[in-house]
């Protein structure tokens, strides 16, 4: 518990110093892509499900986040919220589906479904297609605070990865927490300790997707963007390196592998598709001989 | 002719022969899945990369070293399923007594590795391989022009899915495979080399790919992005028809390139229009499914299709319940 107060101490002041450090937009960049590898870890290191199609919650979220934003003139806090509660509600029909199956085909499942939100997102006039959601507004927020600051936008950014991040934290030390971690660990056994996994686990599955939603909308306003990309499977491999890089079921892994993750992409653009083979590289290599992740296997030192 | 609800016959042919070849290619790259999973309890994501590799050695044999289209129909598939023994025994093997998914994200990681060095190389915009000139041309069969190059990919698919189909079903070689899907330890201790049938059934998984990479090759466009977007069906193909049964494989992706084909046409769509396009209120409900099958949501129709099998029987079509 000590250290745990001490990570939270760290994680607040480094992101309290963090836009006078480095690049502000860098900074909310990789705010987001942790929340969002936090909200998958949710499920695959707390509840030992692998979903490879959580790019469309963060996709999603941000087209329908712009959308209400750009074009309905939502505010940006109602338009994230708007945002987190599509990727909540698709969460609900995939999570519904998917849990019907286990292991291998529960990740096939949930790709083949966030595919299908790819060719929806490629084909809908109101995305833009190839081309994007561009110049999404960044508003102001309760219609006082001016958003396109870049440090009210900074630390608006840094709140709503709080927020999430607690709500996560809350949750894996919750008894309902312990109960998806017994799932992980022994689905049969739980089932006989007479939980009914099955919505144990669409309720994780859930919340998952609002939250990797919340990041999703969060992000385009950031950018101002709400681009392909985002509901490509790329990225839905993306976070599940940051989150095995990291350390999966660890509370903070998933926040160092992102952070990781999103610097080799920003350090390595010039490199071209080097990233892209670095980055299967990183995979295989974690694969392999790294399997705790950086938080994982400092925690096992620590532990001897 | 008038054809059938609003689809000319010759496109609803047309539509149906893509459908065939689709489903051809659906047909052996599940199967080679299936045959990976079964022994190797790993689901190979490299297996679209691998099927690109298949496509891209027969072109750098063609443009480099003048090999023709038959030796690289022998060959390819021979040097693939090389590297795919080389990945096993480097990788694959030390992951066996871990959860199933370290070897859906070590694949997936090769998968990356091959796929960004081809397009480092090559860019996306892809290379195009000839048609050989026996295979040129085509006939006319009175309502539908026929290219002889198509026929021959379903024939040769069909060929090499009921070969593969053969042995493991009807031989004794085929017999050891099936006893080390269900038992290799009891396997083992009857004096079966285990290691080393796992090691080539997983270099024969990858060479199907890669001899579906050479049939390909002069149909689509050869590019280092080819099978991504291909494996990621043939997954949901997967998930229909469920991995346990062979021949199952080989009829899911068939019925579901030539069910991809028919929605393509148009006609499914035509069809609920004209039965419930007058109707009152049943006409507004049937609007979102006439939606769903029309041929501009032709992509996502096999996933469309994933889901109600999920729904109506999860297990899969030929799957057996864990």
């Amino acid at each position: 518990m000590k250290t745990n107060a001490a990570a939270w101490a760290l994680l607040v002041a480094a992101g309290m110093a963090a836009p006078f450090l480095v690049y502000p937009v860098f900074a909310m960049k990789v705010l987001c892509f942790a929340l969002f590898a936090c909200a998958f870890n949710l499920l695959l290191g707390y509840t030992g499900l692998l979903s490879f199609g959580h790019a469309a919650f963060l996709g999603s979220a941000g087209y329908v986040a712009g959308h209400a934003v750009k074009v309905l003139g939502f505010a940006p806090e109602t338009g994230i919220l708007a945002g987190a509660a599509t990727a909540a509600a698709l969460g609900y029909i995939f999570g519904s589906l998917a849990i019907r199956r286990s292991g291998i085909y529960f990740a096939m499942i949930t790709l083949a479904l966030a595919q299908m939100i790819f060719f929806v997102a490629l084909q809908m006039p109101f995305t833009g297609g190839e081309d994007g959601m561009q110049g999404v507004p960044r508003g102001r927020l309760l219609g006082m605070i001016d958003l396109r600051e870049p440090l009210s936008m900074y630390y608006f950014v840094f709140a709503i990865f709080l927020l999430g991040f607690w709500v996560i934290y809350r949750t894996i030390h919750s008894p309902f927490g312990q109960v998806l971690k017994a799932i992980r660990e022994n689905e049969p056994r739980a089932v006989s300790l007479g939980y009914d996994v099955d919505k144990y686990k669409l309720a994780a599955f859930v919340l998952s997707a609002a939250l990797s939603g919340l990041a999703g909308a969060t992000k385009t306003l950031v950018f101002q963007l709400a681009s392909l990309t985002d509901v490509h499977w790329h990225m839905s491999g993306e976070v599940v390196l940051m989150t095995l890089l990291g350390g999966m079921g660890t509370v903070f892994g998933p926040v160092i592998g992102a952070g990781l993750v999103v610097g080799l992409q920003n350090y390595g653009a010039n490199m071209g598709e080097w990233v892209t083979v670095i980055t299967g590289g990183i995979f295989v290599i974690c694969v392999l001989a790294f399997r705790r992740g950086i938080v994982g296997e400092i925690a096992a030192l620590f532990r001897k | 002719m008038t054809g059938f609800f609003g689809v000319t016959i010759q496109g609803l042919f047309g539509q149906l022969l893509v459908g065939l070849i689709n489903g051809s290619f659906y047909a052996i790259l599940s199967l080679g899945l299936a045959i990976i999973f079964g022994l190797l309890n790993i689901i190979n994501f490299a297996h679209g990369a691998q099927y690109m590799l298949g496509a891209f050695v027969a072109w750098i044999g063609m443009t480099y070293l003048g090999v023709d289209y038959w030796w690289a129909l022998l060959l390819s598939p021979l040097a693939v399923g090389g590297t795919g023994i080389l990945i096993e025994r480097a990788m694959l093997q030390r992951l066996y007594r871990l959860d199933h998914l370290y070897g859906l994200l070590l694949t997936f990681g090769l998968a990356l590795i091959i796929e960004g060095l081809f397009r480092y190389r090559f860019g996306i915009s892809g290379e195009s391989y000839p048609v050989n000139e026996l295979l040129a041309g085509g006939t006319n069969l009175g309502f539908m022009f026929l290219p002889k190059y198509r026929a021959w990919v379903v024939v040769a698919s069909l060929v090499v899915c009921f070969a593969t189909w053969y042995v493991i079903e009807r031989t004794k070689l085929g017999s050891y495979l099936r006893a080390g899907t269900e038992n290799p330890q009891l396997l083992q201790a009857f004096g079966i080399n285990v290691p080393l049938m796992i090691t080539l059934t997983y270099g024969y998984g990858v060479a199907l790919a890669a001899f579906a990479g050479v049939l390909a090759a002069p149909i689509f466009n050869v590019n280092p992005v080819m099978g991504s977007n291909l494996i990621i069906v043939v997954f949901a193909v997967v998930v229909v028809g469920g991995m346990g049964s062979i021949l199952g494989s080989i009829v899911t992706g068939i019925g579901l390139g030539l069910i991809e084909g028919i929605v393509k046409s148009g006609m499914i769509a035509n069809l609920l229009g004209a039965m419930f396009d007058k109707v009152p209120v049943l006409g507004s409900l049937v609007y979102p499914v006439k939606l769903l099958f029309s041929p501009e949501a032709s992509a996502v129709t096999i996933f469309v299709i994933m889901a109600i099998v999920l729904l109506v029987r999860p297990a899969g079509l030929f799957g057996r319940e864990r």
